[in-house]
């Protein structure tokens, strides 16, 4: 048999068992959309979060206390010490460290903050002036924390838009006063909405002057050290001197670990393709289900068609070619469904990208393939138990099995 | 020629064993016309099936133009059966969904036959059989007796030796029966064989040769009384 008669027929056939094969192109479709949209928002969640990184700037350390890539028994536990706290010293020696281009010491914690009767317990976050330019924030009124000193106590904070909103319904936040734990504070601004700190929401946050939050929290230690490197191709180099820079100042001992922006990055895309990988395993399930149904749809078609087999055994027909062209109905609705599981999945990506314009949705092309390989695959898989059974039909008894 | 000799085709139903052919010896010459007949379960359409190589005997020996058929394998059965052999059913078995051309094209394709060989050859067959005019009707479009006529064309457009038709006017109304019969009759006269599994002793009468079964043995075979040839 030719193989463009043996297509012909198959198509044929489907074609005059329109229920039953549209039915099947609607499950594998179903399952090659499913493959392409959740890959796509996870893809989509990868690049959401590297360009938000990206937009920090890749010209970023981070200096925190302790060290979390030591591997067996930490040395500093051996000799009986504990990690030393980095403190507004080390941040100030950093300054002086040539290829750092600014420095936004960090202090983290919560605070209840009132005004006039209303209170919120509110994340507070001290710093200095340099952390708006660090962490590229915008204004929405008024102004940040003013440069000055590092150890320069000011009773002035900068709200978030929801605490001032919050705090202040009726009147305006800039000019008032809060309390914050047991300090009074005077705002001097408020946040704009764009902005980007990744790990709080800029909206309900208060930030005032690292020296402040460390008399409220009543510390000494600093949560960690921002470091903007004047140039990102020296940031590994930066990052052994600011290593080195701190070991000094802590006796010798390499107490802080500094991460850098890539490294962070490195980790979230590490993270967010685990993440598609997943979407696309939990969606490839839907693929065999279909797969499955394709099989069930085929039996039944094969003990319909009973007599129609042993009719093509009559007619001089062998094993092989009714195998042939059973599967041929399988694959072809297989190859169908998936390619119309590719345009609803583009479609619903497209859909999805004007909902949500900030995602980038885009099916990355592994899973793409992915998908039409699985699809046709279990096409043949699950067509050829049923196409083997119709061969396999004794001819006398299928023909007499016409209904 | 067909040439079967002592051939038992025995069937295990639960623990009883049933002879459908029992011993059957049996030469039928190219260009014969034979009817076979006898009651329900006499074997006659095990013999057909047998002869037409779509069931195997359980012992004996099948000659077919000079080849032993009993030691080949289903896909040389199935070859054997594509070039010699053409089947007509009492129930047609077209397939629903193609027309009257494809059904009879159907033969060709599934032998690999190029397209325009086939288009020649079924429209030759198709306009032999007078079914020129109803070459793209689909079977259910068509009144019995031309759905039989399609099916013969469908038999003979492989230009076979040997016709079996197995009641092929049991499910017709007597005028199209005999139009199925002239047809049938008319490509025996070209030199093909014919035989006929029959319970009408009308149709019986028209063969040249009857043969009539009981419990699976052949109980009468001779000449048609007053038949020509």
């Amino acid at each position: 048999m030719r193989a463009s008669d043996l297509l012909h027929l198959a198509a044929e056939s489907l074609f005059r068992a329109r229920l039953r094969s549209v039915m099947m192109l609607i499950a594998m479709s179903i399952g090659v959309a499913a493959v392409v949209v959740l890959t796509s928002l996870g893809e989509g969640a990868r690049r959401y979060v590297t360009g938000e990184f990206q937009a920090l700037g890749t010209d970023l350390l981070i200096v925190l206390p302790g060290r979390s890539e030591t591997t067996g028994v930490q040395p500093g536990l051996f000799a009986g010490e504990t990690p030393r706290d980095l403190t507004l010293d080390d941040a100030r020696a950093l300054l002086r460290v040539p290829g750092i281009e600014r420095i936004a010491p960090l202090v983290v914690g919560s605070a209840p903050v009132s005004s006039a009767g209303l209170t919120r317990e509110v994340p507070v976050i001290g710093s200095t002036a340099d952390f708006y330019y660090v962490r590229k924030l915008s204004m929405g009124q008024g102004r940040f924390l003013p440069p000055g000193e590092l150890d320069r106590d000011m009773a002035v904070c900068v709200l978030g838009t929801k605490v001032a909103s919050e705090l202040f319904p009726q009147r305006p936040a800039v000019g008032s006063s809060v309390r914050i734990g047991d300090r009074r504070f005077r705002v001097i601004g408020v946040l704009g909405e764009s902005g980007r700190a990744v790990g709080f929401d800029l909206q309900e946050l208060v930030i005032i002057p690292v020296s402040s939050a460390q008399q409220i929290f009543n510390t000494e230690s600093l949560f960690r050290i921002l470091v903007q490197a004047s140039d990102h191709d020296a940031i590994p180099r930066t990052r052994l001197t600011v290593l080195e820079t701190i070991k000094s100042r802590h006796q010798g001992e390499e107490d802080v670990t500094v991460i850098t922006q890539d490294a962070v990055l490195a980790t979230f895309n590490r993270i967010f393709t685990a993440l598609t990988l997943t979407l696309a395993g939990i969606a490839s399930i839907s693929l065999a289900v279909a797969g499955i149904l394709i099989m069930n749809v085929m039996l039944v078609a094969v003990s319909q068609r009973t007599a129609e087999v042993g009719l093509l055994k009559a007619l001089g027909a062998r094993g092989r070619q009714i195998t042939a062209l059973f599967l041929a109905e399988a694959v072809l609705l297989s190859v169908a469904g998936a390619l119309a599981g590719l345009v609803v999945g583009y479609a619903a990506n497209a859909l999805i990208g004007r909902l949500y314009p900030v995602l980038p949705v885009g099916a990355p092309a592994w899973a793409v393939v992915l998908a039409l390989v699985i699809a046709v695959a279990s096409g043949v898989v699950f067509g050829l138990m049923p196409a083997r059974r119709a061969a396999k039909l004794d001819p006398v008894v299928a023909l007499a099995g016409r209904r | 020629m067909i040439e079967l000799r002592s051939i038992d085709r025995h069937f295990q139903v639960g623990d009883q064993l049933v002879r459908a052919l029992d011993g059957v010896t049996l030469t039928i010459a190219d260009g014969e016309y034979v009817s076979i007949m006898g009651p329900s379960g006499s074997g006659k359409s095990t013999l057909l099936n047998v002869i037409g190589l779509l069931d195997r005997p359980t012992a004996g020996q099948y000659v077919l133009d000079g080849r032993e058929t009993t030691d080949l394998d289903d896909d040389a059965l199935a070859d054997v059966r594509a070039r010699r052999i053409g089947f007509i059913f009492q129930s047609f078995h077209l397939v629903p969904r193609l027309t009257a051309f494809e059904n009879v094209e159907l033969p060709m394709v599934l032998a690999g036959h190029a397209p325009a060989a086939r288009r020649a050859r079924t429209e030759e067959v198709l306009a032999a059989l007078s079914l020129t005019d109803r070459a793209h009707h689909r079977p259910a479009q068509l009144s019995g007796g031309q759905r039989q006529r399609v099916a013969i064309a469908r038999a003979m457009v492989m230009r076979p030796t040997v016709l079996l038709a197995d009641e092929p006017t049991g499910n017709l109304d007597h005028v199209s029966g005999a139009e199925v019969l002239a047809a049938l009759e008319s490509l025996n006269a070209g030199g093909i064989s014919l035989i006929v599994v029959t319970h009408d002793d009308e149709v019986a009468a028209r063969s040249r040769r009857q043969i009539r079964m009981r419990d699976g043995r052949v109980v009468h075979d001779a000449p048609t009384p007053g038949a020509a040839g």
